[in-house]
């Protein structure tokens, strides 16, 4: 169950928002990664972003770039989940690959409010807040492998691992 | 500025194919799965034929250790550059490229390109490194950019590239393709950019979305290689997930020569007639029958000059409708637009004549190849006579990380592909986005301006 308030956005949020390109070469630490968050979309985000909390975007979120920080620099500071009413590609890719649950579901995504409390269960693919309940559809196989894996290099290092001790 | 009605697109039919024939992609993910044929929307194991990165190497080579390995498995299939932030602006950008250097040494890597030759995109295009109907992977978002020879490319994230590195394979889910055809040659004045921002105007940046984008007509046909080029490399900012041209002599003829002077290079043997070969038998074609989500036709004669305006690329005009807005800066480059052809049409422009007090000229070539044909071809020259500063190949400014960063307040027009609030390197500043020759003519005149308008005014 993931709980938390929710931070919301609109459509054709970008990689560049999400997280700068000027720090995409040199910032490579935790901390220092978490600490852009959204610097040029919402600066008073990462100062008040708690664990659990939840990003609500429009259509298309996540374009842009391929950098994967725009979906770590969420993950470090806590962010529960995304839930949008579509997703960029390589975004959702990074989110998933990272153990960063993203959902489809517009009619959430545009009901939910700024700052509203959120509450997610994956197994019964529900989202509740003061807006309304909305289920969203299953995930596909690959990507509930990912995330019940904890992502995809620990998803690789478990596919390694067996490999050598079968050969 | 309002987004524009989509007046030359007409959604065509979905689903007019029979069962057996296929799309692009289908084909194209079927021989990197090893598979006989796979079906849209199946998710499949492929092995790329070439994976990509560049600046962010040094981050997936962290990532890569967590696998315990000593060796990448794939060094034959890696390709590096070292683009984004060349020559390095700061000690710790220096600092990443000496553990890439390094990386490199010790994985053997042969397929590396330094500081100084130019974009991913543009290298491994003029190195012919991918060939038609191959799959290439890169750490990098304009990797459709291979549509423009055939191949299927679609950008990955960086933990990604670090598990292609370590098994050689990767999950892709089979996309649903797009067609887009194009009636006839552009209209003079009409680049392939004004059509790519066109299309993107008309459905949206999210209008290619996880879909395979398949051009088609006799208007692509006609098109040289450096369009095609700009056109396929505009499909990651219409959501596309990869894109397609169709080879054809045009293609074979470039890639052979490319095969051609990477052998000589190499001190490697081969007759011409190997590199057509080897072009020829891994091309891959649609079927005619093939379905598609949907069609979209433009008929090039309907076309104009069109500009994107600040801050996302869907958000387009023609240009009449923003020619006049004061620029501080113009800016000529990038993997869309910063090839021979472009830096061709803008020194026509500025030939004679000077560059506007107040505004200035950055021209950043895609590649030192396309710096040493445009040398021997006088442009360069023209362009420093007129007032431009000459960058070193790579990207730029394009992502704010130096060579050409704007002032707060200021307005840039670029020939890049992207005019996100902040890309550049501050919230504060306004990109619009438009052809090199619209560039070229807006530096003349110090605000956004018609070529056509600058050229008579001689
Ligand atoms: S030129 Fe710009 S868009 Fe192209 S690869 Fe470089 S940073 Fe990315």
């Amino acid at each position: 169950m993931i709980r938390g308030r929710a931070w919301k956005y609109g459509d054709n949020v970008n990689t560049d928002v999400l997280f700068p390109g000027k720090y995409t070469y040199t910032a490579r630490g935790r901390d220092e990664i978490a600490s852009h968050a959204l610097e040029d979309l919402d600066p008073a985000f990462a100062a008040n972003v708690c664990d659990g909390d939840v990003i609500v975007g429009g259509r298309n979120f996540g374009c842009g770039s391929s950098r994967e920080q725009a979906a770590t620099c969420l993950v470090y500071n806590g962010v529960g989940a995304v839930i949008a009413q579509s997703f960029a590609r390589i975004f959702y890719r990074n989110a998933i690959n990272n153990g960063l649950l993203a959902i489809v579901c517009p009619e959430a995504a545009q009901a939910i409010q700024q700052q509203e409390h959120v509450s997610i269960d994956l197994e019964r693919r529900t989202i509740e807040s003061a807006s309304g309940r909305f289920e969203f559809p299953p995930l596909s196989v690959t990507v509930r492998e990912i995330l019940e894996a904890g992502g995809l290099v620990a998803q690789v290092k478990r596919r390694l691992a067996s490999a050598r001790t079968a050969s | 500025m309002n987004r524009q009605s989509p007046s030359q697109g007409s959604a065509g039919q979905a689903g007019r194919g029979s069962n057996s024939a296929q799309t692009f992609a289908q084909k194209a993910l079927a021989r990197a799965a090893g598979r006989e044929r796979v079906e849209v929307g199946e998710v499949v194991d492929v092995r790329p034929d070439v994976v990509l990165s560049h600046d962010n190497t040094a981050a997936i080579r962290e990532i890569w250790r967590e696998f315990g390995q000593s060796q990448v498995v794939i060094p034959e299939k890696m390709a590096i550059t070292l683009d984004h932030a060349v020559p390095a602006p700061t000690t710790r950008h220096a600092q990443n490229h000496a553990e890439i250097r390094r990386f490199v040494q010790e994985q053997g890597i042969r397929n590396f390109f330094e500081v100084g030759r130019g974009i991913c995109h543009q290298v491994l295009s003029e190195e012919a490194l991918a060939l038609p109907g191959q799959t290439i992977l890169g750490a990098d978002s304009h990797t459709p950019h291979f549509g423009w020879l055939g191949a299927f490319g679609a950008g990955i994230g960086r933990s990604e590239v670090a598990a292609l590195w370590a098994t050689g394979e990767l999950w892709l889910r089979v996309p649903e393709s797009i067609r887009i055809e194009l009636d006839s040659e552009l209209p003079k004045g009409v680049t392939a950019k004004d059509l790519a921002l066109r299309i993107i105007g008309d459905w949206g940046a999210d209008g290619g979305l996880y879909a395979s984008v398949e051009f088609s007509g006799s208007g692509v046909e006609a098109m040289s290689i450096d369009s095609r080029m700009a056109l396929a490399n505009m499909m990651a900012e219409f959501g596309a997930k990869s894109s397609y041209i169709s080879p054809d002599g045009k293609t074979r003829s470039y890639l052979e020569a490319a095969l051609e002077r990477r052998a000589a290079r190499e001190k490697k043997a081969g007759t011409a007639e190997d590199f057509s070969l080897r072009v020829a038998e891994s091309q891959l074609f649609p079927d005619e029958a093939a379905a598609y989500a949907a069609t979209y036709r433009y008929s090039a004669g309907k076309l104009e000059p069109t500009v994107s305006c600040p801050h996302t690329v869907d958000n387009v005009a023609p240009l009449s409708a923003v020619a006049g807005t004061v620029v501080q800066q113009a800016f000529i480059g990038t993997c869309t637009n910063g090839r021979l052809e472009d830096i061709a049409e803008a020194a026509e422009i500025l030939q004679g004549r000077q560059i506007a007090a107040g505004t200035r000229l950055l021209v950043v070539p895609a590649s030192s190849m396309v710096l040493q044909e445009a040398m021997q071809r006088g442009y360069i020259q023209a362009l420093v006579a007129a007032g431009a500063a000459i960058g070193t190949p790579g990207c730029g400014p394009c992502m704010g990380n130096h060579m050409g960063v704007p002032a707060t307040g200021e307005v840039t027009i670029s020939s890049a592909n992207r005019n996100f609030r902040g890309r550049m390197g501050t919230t504060e500043a306004e990109i619009y986005l438009a052809s090199p020759a619209v560039v070229a003519a807006s530096a003349v005149a110090g605000r956004i301006a018609d070529p056509r308008d600058v050229v008579q005014e001689k």
